[in-house]
C-alpha cells in the first residue's frame, strides 16, 4: 500500500477516532509524524502588545543616537542565553532573567516609560528573597557545557558539570 | 482492522486514568488514537466565568487575576530548546499541587490536543490564544471547578490564573496567592531584589499581575458612550479589550478593563485601581439603560423582543449575530422586559453557541455552515419553553 500523501510504502496505519465516524489514514513514517504531531491551525501572530514595545523601543533609542551607536548596542549580547539586543528589539521578549541585568542601561529607561516606576513593589519570593541570579547562571553553564561536549573538549565539560551540580544541590 | 475492534474498548479506560486527552496505542505499525473523556465532561459544565452569580453580576461577568513567573535556572520560552522546554513542563508539573479541597487537578498536553479542543480551552477562559496556537511542549492544569487554571510554557514558564463569577477580586487574590506561594516552595523563580518577577516581555515585571474584571455594557454601546468611558480609563492607565483577550473584539458587549502597570505597585494597590473604578462604570451602564428606558421604551422593547424572536426562530445564524443579540436580550432580562428568562441561561448560552463548544456538544467536526444551522437548532431548543430544553428551567 503506498502513503495517501506520497510515493513512499504505507509502513504506518492510523486510525482516527476523534470525530464521529472512524476513518484510516495510511502514511510513510515521515508523513506519519507529521500528521501525527502538527496541531493544526496558525501559529499565534506577535501580539500587539510586542509591537507596541517594539515601537515605542525604536522611537526611545532614535532619540540622541547615531546609526551607528545603534549598531553597536544592537550587537551587544547576553553573556547568560546569548540574545543579541537587535533580537530583542525585533522581537519584544527577552531571552533569559539575566538580560535584565545584562541590558539594564537600555530597559531602565524603558520600563520608566511603559510603568513610571522603576522599582518593585508587593510580594517577595519567600525562598530566595535575595534574588535568584546564581540560579540563573545555571543557563550559561549549561550552554557552556553543550558547547565543551560538542567539541570534545570532556575536561573541561566535566568540571563545567560539578559545578552545575554544586549549584542544583546548593 | 481486527486489531483495531479488539483494542479499542479494552484500552479506553486506562486512557482515561492518564489524564491525557489523547493516547496514542501503537502496535507493531498500527497506531490508534483514542480520545479520552475529561474534556467532553467540562463541556457539559457551566463553567465558572459564566456562572452569572456573585456581586453586581448583572454588569460584572467575572473576576480574574493571572501572574506571570519564570523558573531562574532556564531561559525564556523564546530562547528555550525543546529539551528546556521538555524540562520546564515536568518541573512545573511536579510543583503544581492539588487543589485546596483535596481534588486532582486535570493535566492536559496542550501539544497533543486536537484544534477543536484547543479553541474549546479558550473558548472556556482556561488557557489564551496564544497558548492554543503556539507550538512545542506546552500543557494546563486545570482544577474540576475551573476556577484555577495553571498554565506551562506560554509567553513565561507559568502563568497561574484565577476566574470567579461576578465581582470577587479579594477572593481571588487569596487564592492565586496561596497557590502561588505553594508552587515557589517547589521550584526557584526569577527574581530580582530591585525589579521584582522577571518576565519575558517587560510590560509584565515586578509583580507579575494582570487583574482584570469582564464587564456587560450594552447600554453605553448603544448610547455611544463607551468610548469616553475607554478614553477616561486609559487616562488612569487601564487597559480596555474584548471578550477573549489582547487584540480582540468586544463581542457581545463584553469588555475587559485591566491594570496596564505591573511594576511599582503592590498587588493590593493594583487590586484596589481596577475594585474602586469597577462601581463608576456600573453607574454609568445603569444609568444609560435607565436613560434608555425613559426616553425610548418602545424602541429598546422592540430592539430586545427582536432579538429574542430571532434567536427562537433563525434556521441558521452566525456567531458574531448569536452574541449581538444575545446581548440584547441579556439587558431585556436584567431591565425585566423579558421574565421568562434567567441570566446563567443566556450566560450558557453565550458560551455554547461558540464553535468549539457546539462541535463537542454535538461530538462531531462541523464547517461554517454546518455550525450555524446546528448553533440555531441549539438555540431554538433551548429559548422556545414547550421544548423542555434544560437551559430554560427554572
Amino acid at each position: 500500500m503506498k502513503c495517501q500523501k506520497c510515493e513512499r510504502p504505507a509502513t504506518f496505519h492510523i486510525t482516527e477516532l476523534t470525530g464521529g465516524k472512524p476513518y484510516e489514514l495510511h502514511l510513510c513514517e515521515e508523513h506519519a509524524r507529521e500528521y501525527l504531531t502538527q496541531p493544526g491551525g496558525e501559529p499565534a501572530s506577535a501580539t500587539t502588545m510586542a509591537a507596541a514595545l517594539a515601537h515605542q523601543l525604536a522611537q526611545q533609542m532614535v532619540v540622541g543616537q547615531t546609526a551607528e551607536e545603534l549598531a553597536q548596542l544592537d550587537q551587544q549580547a547576553c553573556p547568560v542565553c546569548g540574545i543579541t539586543f537587535h533580537d530583542f528589539r525585533s522581537q519584544g521578549r527577552l531571552g533569559c532573567p539575566h538580560d535584565y541585568v545584562a541590558f539594564e542601561a537600555q530597559l531602565g529607561p524603558l520600563l520608566l516609560n511603559i510603568h513610571g516606576e522603576s522599582e518593585h513593589v508587593g510580594k517577595v519570593p519567600k525562598h530566595h528573597p535575595q534574588g535568584s541570579e546564581k540560579r540563573t547562571q545555571l543557563i550559561r553553564l549549561r550552554r557552556e557545557m553543550a558547547a565543551a561536549v560538542a567539541e570534545e573538549n570532556y575536561e573541561r565539560a566535566k568540571e563545567l558539570r560539578d559545578e552545575i551540580q554544586r549549584i542544583e544541590n546548593g | 482492522m481486527e486489531d483495531n475492534a479488539i483494542i479499542i474498548p479494552v484500552l479506553c479506560p486506562t486512557a482515561g486514568k492518564l489524564g491525557r486527552t489523547w493516547t496514542y496505542i501503537r502496535i507493531s505499525h498500527c497506531i490508534i488514537r483514542v480520545r479520552t473523556v475529561e474534556l467532553d465532561e467540562l463541556a457539559r459544565q457551566r463553567g465558572e466565568w459564566l456562572r452569572g452569580s456573585g456581586p453586581e453580576s448583572d454588569i460584572v461577568i467575572s473576576s480574574r487575576i493571572r501572574l506571570a513567573r519564570n523558573l531562574a535556572d532556564f531561559p525564556f520560552i523564546s530562547r528555550a530548546t525543546e529539551q528546556d522546554r521538555a524540562r520546564i513542563e515536568k518541573a512545573l508539573r511536579e510543583a503544581i499541587p492539588d487543589t485546596e479541597n483535596g481534588a486532582k487537578m486535570l493535566y492536559v498536553d496542550v501539544e497533543q490536543l486536537g484544534a477543536v479542543d484547543r479553541q474549546f480551552l479558550v473558548e472556556r477562559h482556561l488557557i489564551s490564544r496564544e497558548h492554543a496556537e503556539s507550538q512545542g511542549a506546552r500543557a494546563v492544569a486545570i482544577d474540576p471547578a475551573e476556577t484555577l487554571s495553571v498554565m506551562i510554557n506560554e509567553e513565561d514558564h507559568l502563568r497561574i490564573q484565577v476566574l470567579f463569577s461576578g465581582l470577587n477580586l479579594t477572593k481571588a487574590w487569596e487564592l492565586i496567592n496561596r497557590v502561588d506561594d505553594r508552587i515557589e516552595s517547589k521550584v526557584t523563580y526569577a527574581y530580582h531584589p530591585r525589579l521584582g518577577y522577571l518576565t519575558a516581555c517587560p510590560t509584565n515585571v515586578g509583580t507579575g499581575m494582570r487583574v482584570s474584571v469582564m464587564l456587560h455594557l450594552p447600554a453605553l454601546v448603544l448610547t455611544r458612550q463607551i468610548d469616553k468611558v475607554f478614553r477616561s480609563l486609559q487616562k488612569i492607565s487601564l487597559a480596555v479589550r474584548g471578550l477573549y483577550g489582547e487584540g480582540s473584539q468586544a463581542m457581545g458587549d463584553f469588555y475587559q478593563i485591566s491594570n496596564q502597570v505591573t511594576l511599582g505597585k503592590s498587588e493590593e494597590r493594583l487590586i484596589k485601581d481596577v475594585v474602586d473604578i469597577v462601581p463608576k462604570i456600573i453607574e454609568y451602564e445603569r444609568t444609560a439603560r435607565q436613560f434608555l428606558i425613559k426616553e425610548s421604551q418602545e424602541n429598546l422593547h422592540d430592539r430586545v423582543s427582536r432579538a429574542y424572536g430571532i434567536l427562537r426562530t433563525a434556521q441558521t445564524i452566525s456567531s458574531e449575530e448569536t452574541m449581538h443579540l444575545l446581548s440584547s436580550v441579556r439587558m431585556g432580562v436584567n431591565l425585566g422586559l423579558i421574565d421568562d428568562l434567567e441570566i446563567p441561561t443566556i450566560n450558557e448560552l453565550f458560551l455554547k453557541t461558540q464553535p468549539a463548544h457546539l462541535q463537542k456538544l454535538t461530538g462531531t467536526e462541523l464547517d461554517t455552515a454546518d455550525r450555524n444551522i446546528e448553533r440555531a437548532r441549539f438555540l431554538r431548543r433551548h429559548l422556545n419553553k414547550d421544548s423542555g430544553g434544560s437551559a430554560t428551567r427554572n
